[in-house]
């Protein structure tokens, strides 16, 4: 029984929000004409598909692209701030530092450096704001070594290389899954302001821009369609992250194993 | 005529500027000794096991292997904490240090089935460390150093941490461990029962300096039933020991 109210009551909880939406925007229609109701919203995503489609890929694929670049080379410049600690010593501070830095201010500077292309400036983007949680949480994980393992590696005569590859490496990967699960909400978020700010036109850049395009046409069904579509995507897309993270974390891991 | 596997000449440990952890220790062990190392806590018991393993500079004097640096191959380090890695299962933690050192798959697989088994945990190869108890996660920690077919195994408090019945249960399996695979042993405890009763010598440390205070040789014969803990012998030796042991801890 028990089992089961895990998922039953967050799914009642679902219900009975969409059904209060959908009663208050009945009830008071003539008080909330921009308000549309669940309706209103379920058929603006079919009559604006043309639109939201292609913005929808545009998006996602906008989102992974800044994302997978961040998780490589984040990952790279970990691997370097914990093997060498002068490295270390001169960045991780100013990776921590950057980490708190609103990165959105990046945005009219990559206009610049890129003469206005709007996808090119966004993955940018997207790539900065992912990249500094990845970083901070796979240095932290290769630097943070349990002492009693280093220890029986060095009891082994084992080389550096095995040492990173047999213990290092997979003791930093709860860490670095950290960092990507940070990211990954971070990712979409990237992508949709960055379309708002430097997005040029409706038929190509994703749904950021389409959410201000729909606002100046007044159309507050259609911008109910786009949120909705951004809240699934960026939750689709973090929830991935997640199962990745826990397909590969939860058979020894802890923290993973009561999820 | 017994042959020396170790001689330990006027070791010394120092660490910063403080007085001398160790202090001129000589020590030969001999091939099949099983010898434990009990003394006042900081009398440099561990650090002398660390010395001998490499994993820590001596400040002065000499650790000679009788077969030269070949012997450091066939040391075993066991360490108090099981030390497994969470993210291999236990078949794969008993043969990681046979993949570090490039033996094939099929054999290092063969190799520690057969440790697995020796260490009666045959059944749970494909589980989790965080599946296991304190006394099974042990009991890998040794099928791990038996693969690798110690000739010396350095045992750091290696039972410290489990229950009283858990721990006499695995002082016997050691023993009969030892007995299948003849390693010598160089074995740090607190308890001078466990010393006593695993043990053809046992010595007693003094610390500031540490040196070794007293020798007492164990004369029971191997290999030792359990019920020789209740012997009115095992029992003596076990309160001479303890006064000895209490003595240094005095003068300290």
């Amino acid at each position: 029984m028990n089992r089961h109210l895990n998922w039953m009551l967050p799914l009642i909880t679902g219900i009975v929000i969409l059904g209060a939406w959908w009663l208050v925007t009945a009830v008071w229609a003539d008080e909330l004409i921009y308000f549309p109701g669940p309706g209103a919203t379920f058929k603006a995503v079919w009559t604006e598909r043309a639109l939201l489609l292609p913005a929808t890929w545009k998006t996602l694929w906008m989102a992974a692209l800044g994302f997978g670049a961040a998780v490589a080379g984040g990952g790279f410049l970990a691997v370097l701030l914990a093997s060498a600690k002068p490295v270390r010593l001169s960045l991780y501070p100013w990776v921590l530092v950057f980490q708190m830095v609103p990165v959105i201010i990046l945005i009219p500077i990559l206009q610049i450096w890129y003469s206005y292309d709007a996808t090119k400036t966004i993955v940018s983007m997207t790539f900065v704001i992912s990249f500094f949680p990845i970083v901070a949480n796979t240095t932290m994980g290769l630097t943070s070594t349990d002492r009693g393992m280093l220890e029986l590696f060095r009891s082994w005569r084992a080389a550096g290389w095995q040492t990173f590859l047999f213990l290092r490496a997979p003791y930093a990967l709860p860490y670095f899954l950290t960092g990507l699960r940070i990211a990954a909400v971070l990712a979409p978020l990237g992508v949709i302001t960055g379309d708002m700010l430097a997005g040029t036109s409706a038929g190509t850049s994703g749904l950021g821009f389409l959410l201000l395009n729909y606002r100046s046409e007044f159309r507050p069904d259609a911008v109910f369609a786009v949120a909705l579509i951004s809240a699934v995507l960026g939750f689709l897309f973090t929830a991935a992250v997640h199962w990745l993270s826990w397909l590969l974390l939860h058979r020894w891991h802890d923290s993973r194993s009561g999820e | 005529m017994t042959k020396t596997l170790l001689r330990l000449q006027d070791v010394t440990k120092r660490f910063e500027r403080g007085k001398p952890v160790l202090d001129e220790l000589n020590l030969d062990v001999n091939e099949g000794d099983f010898i434990s190392i009990i003394g006042p806590s900081g009398c440099g018991k561990s650090t002398l096991l660390r010395l001998v393993a490499g994993l820590s500079p001596l400040s002065g004097g000499s650790v000679d292997f009788s077969d030269g640096e070949a012997m450091r191959d066939r040391m075993v380090f066991i360490f108090q904490d099981a030390t497994l890695l969470p993210w291999l299962t236990v078949r794969r933690n008993v043969e990681l240090p046979l993949s570090l050192k490039g033996v094939s798959q099929a054999e290092r697989r063969a190799t520690a089935e057969k440790a697995l088994k020796q260490v009666k945990l045959g059944a749970v190869g494909g589980h989790y460390p965080r599946q296991l108890s304190g006394g099974m996660k042990m009991r890998v920690s040794l099928a791990r150093g038996l693969v690798q077919q110690p000739s010396l195994m350095l045992m750091d408090e290696p039972f410290g941490a489990l229950d009283a019945m858990t721990r006499n249960q695995l002082n016997a399996e050691l023993l009969r461990l030892r007995q299948a695979s003849r390693f010598t042993t160089l074995f740090v405890t607190h308890s001078v029962g466990e010393a006593v009763f695993l043990s053809n010598r046992v010595l007693v440390l003094s610390s500031h300096p540490g040196r070794v205070e007293r020798e007492f040789a164990i004369p029971f014969d191997y290999p030792r039933k359990a019920a020789l803990r209740e012997s009115p012998d095992f029992q003596g030796l076990t309160s001479e020991v303890m006064r000895a042991l209490s003595q240094t801890i005095q003068v300290a």
